[in-house]
């Protein structure tokens, strides 16, 4: 099969994600669809790995890994804050900061 | 199959390996040193391990083998200026960091409750936003001196998770420091996917991931430019969004707002530093020969910020808030030293961070002061006859705003000429133009708020000032300081830039 249809359903992944950050309002939700984004991002680095034949997109992808999960770690401990001090995770409910 | 040791580097790396020491060892000091003496130890660990990067910084800045970790890492000129700005500015940040109560006694209480008043009453006081900073700092000296895609990537992600978790700590209201960590981590995970995603389409288009292999890409040619034209902009976006230019702007109020004060003023000086630094890097060196692709797009978004920065600080009635847009307008004015893409515009560009972050620090460091018994007061109209109230804190607050407006002898002026004068050079009239027009604008308010604060009587509100222990008034007094020097005799620096700022390709 042609790698670059994997381009093509990495783009339409990024792309629901960027849709779904900018019309969900729940945070985990938010949060979600900025990992998507980021495998999204990881599937266009192993497919061109696999299309460039080099390995460093590959190993590119391994430290996106560690990264999305620190930053799971540190995205949950705010969401998780937030949720307990307003009963709520809604990004629209947090508007406190507007003049 | 051999086995081939990758070589180090270490003495090259050694400012960034001492900070994380030092880190690490601010967490371990959590877990087995004593309560009462935490903030102490803390605060020497952490200013030992600045100040040795620092020295360490010195010792090798004409080190003659200048790529480390098999050049993952380069460390040429601009290098060595951007971090050792950094990290002066990390210094005197610290001592705000360290100064007063401005964190929450128990950042995983629920605000209110009686295990809050308890942690208050008890004298607890987080000790955690040392090794953050330290771990924060690291991966700013890590990100303008990134050679490939992966250790940008890994430095960018190293410089923001920390900062999101501070943005959340303040103790006087909590709700709304809570909020803008949410906000700055969901606007900066999204902006960092884009980056990702861009620097995917950089690797697919030159088949490396180093910047020498993505520049060969560009310059040979032959490539496939669809591909390029993505990498560049999606790159660009993450980047963008890192310095707040418009359209990538709307977390910075509501994070400046909301963070803790000494947060505030470290993140808006040295994220800037590192930000711009990076870059300087990938537009000077990685993207220079396809500049007929980006200059036109970055000189858009450079005269759309300035002028909407200095438009909408105009009505701003927050101090912070408007130091936020202030700091948008600022970003704007950098923009165009990108832009010039000549050694003046480096040199400039480089002057100019130096110059911005320290009276940045400075001028957060004074709202730090001003204080009603319910914490710091924000509210432009309740500082109204500060003169009167505390010279020294209106006084250097005046010095500041006028070395952000851009006023002859503060290193404003030097800064915003020097850079206007590199862009003119390059032929962007248009950006030196609205860099102009913005300038005047900002100089505008700035010069509102100084007669807000010596020529209007003051109400009786109960806002006082607070008397500045000897951190806060060392960080005020040594911005206040560099700020002047560098206005009237500029001329060391600049040619200790000028010597130094070459890139290595």
């Amino acid at each position: 099969m042609d790698a670059s249809n994997y381009l093509y359903i990495s783009a339409l992944l990024f792309t629901i994600g960027a849709v779904g950050v900018v019309v969900r309002r729940n945070a985990i939700v938010v949060f979600m669809c900025i990992e998507l984004m980021l495998n999204a991002a990881n599937l266009s680095f192993v497919t061109f790995s696999r299309i460039n034949g080099d390995l460093n997109g590959q190993v590119m992808a391994f430290f996106t890994m560690v990264v999305a999960a620190c930053e799971v770690v540190v995205g949950l401990a705010i969401i998780v804050t937030i949720y307990r001090s307003r009963r709520s995770a809604s990004v629209d409910d947090a508007s406190l900061l507007k003049r | 199959m051999t086995f081939t040791a990758p070589v180090l580097s270490y003495s090259l790396l050694s400012p960034m390996l001492f900070l994380l020491a030092g880190a690490l060892i601010g967490v371990l000091v959590e877990a087995f040193v004593s309560k009462a003496a935490r903030p102490a130890v803390q605060l020497t660990v952490t200013l030992g391990a600045l100040l040795l990067a620092l020295m360490q910084l010195w010792q090798i800045r004409g080190e003659q083998s200048l790529t480390a970790a098999m050049g993952s890492v380069v460390f040429d000129g601009p290098a060595a200026l951007l971090q050792a700005s950094i990290l002066i500015i990390a210094m005197i940040s610290v001592f705000l960091i360290a100064d007063g109560e401005h964190f929450a006694a128990l950042p995983a209480a629920l605000p209110g409750s009686e295990e809050e008043r308890q942690a208050i009453q008890s004298g607890n006081q987080i000790t955690e936003v040392y090794p953050l900073t330290l771990f924060a700092v690291a991966g700013m000296l890590l990100f303008p001196v990134a050679n490939d895609l992966i250790t940008l990537f890994v430095a960018l992600e190293m410089l923001s998770l920390p900062l999101y978790l501070m943005a959340g700590l303040s103790r006087r209201r909590r709700l709304a420091s809570q909020e803008a960590a949410l906000k700055y981590f969901l606007l900066g995970a999204f902006s960092s996917a884009f980056f990702l995603f861009g620097a995917a389409y950089l690797y697919g288009f030159s088949g490396s991931i180093s910047f020498s292999g993505i520049r060969q890409g560009i310059v040979g040619g032959g490539g496939n430019d669809v591909l390029l034209l993505i990498g560049i902009a999606f790159l660009s976006i993450g980047l963008l969004f890192k310095v707040g230019a418009v359209p990538f702007h709307a977390w910075s109020p509501d994070v400046y707002q909301g963070a803790p004060t000494p947060v505030t003023a470290f993140m808006a000086a040295a994220t800037k530093i590192a930000a711009f630094g990076a870059m300087l890097r990938i537009y000077y060196t990685v993207f220079a020969n396809a500049q007929w692709s980006w200059t036109p797009v970055l000189s858009g978004i450079a005269i759309v910020t300035m002028l909407l920065g200095s438009l909408v600080a105009i009505t701003q009635r927050d101090v912070k808030r408007m130091l936020a847009y202030s700091s948008i307008a600022h970003a704007g004015f950098l923009l165009s030293g990108v832009i010039a893409l000549n050694k003046a515009g480096l040199d400039a560009t480089i002057f100019y961070l130096f110059a911005y972050g320290i009276a940045t620090v400075g001028a957060f460091a004074v709202v730090t002061l001003v204080r009603d018994s319910s914490g710091e007061v924000t509210d432009l109209n309740r500082w109204r006859g500060l003169g009167k109230r505390s010279p020294f804190a209106a006084t250097s607050f005046a010095l500041f705003l006028l070395a952000f407006a851009g006023i002859p002898l503060t290193s404003g002026f030097i800064g915003k000429f020097s850079i206007f004068s590199a862009a003119y050079e390059s032929g962007a009239k248009g950006v030196v133009l609205a860099g102009v027009l913005s300038s005047a604008i900002a100089a505008f308010f700035y010069i509102r708020v100084i007669v807000l604060m010596f020529f209007t009587d003051a109400t009786e509100d109960g806002t006082s000032v607070e008397i500045p222990s000897i951190l806060t008034r060392a960080t005020v007094v040594i911005a206040a300081v560099i700020t002047v020097a560098l206005g009237v005799y500029p001329a060391p620096l600049l040619n200790f830039i000028t010597d130094l700022a070459i890139f290595i390709r």
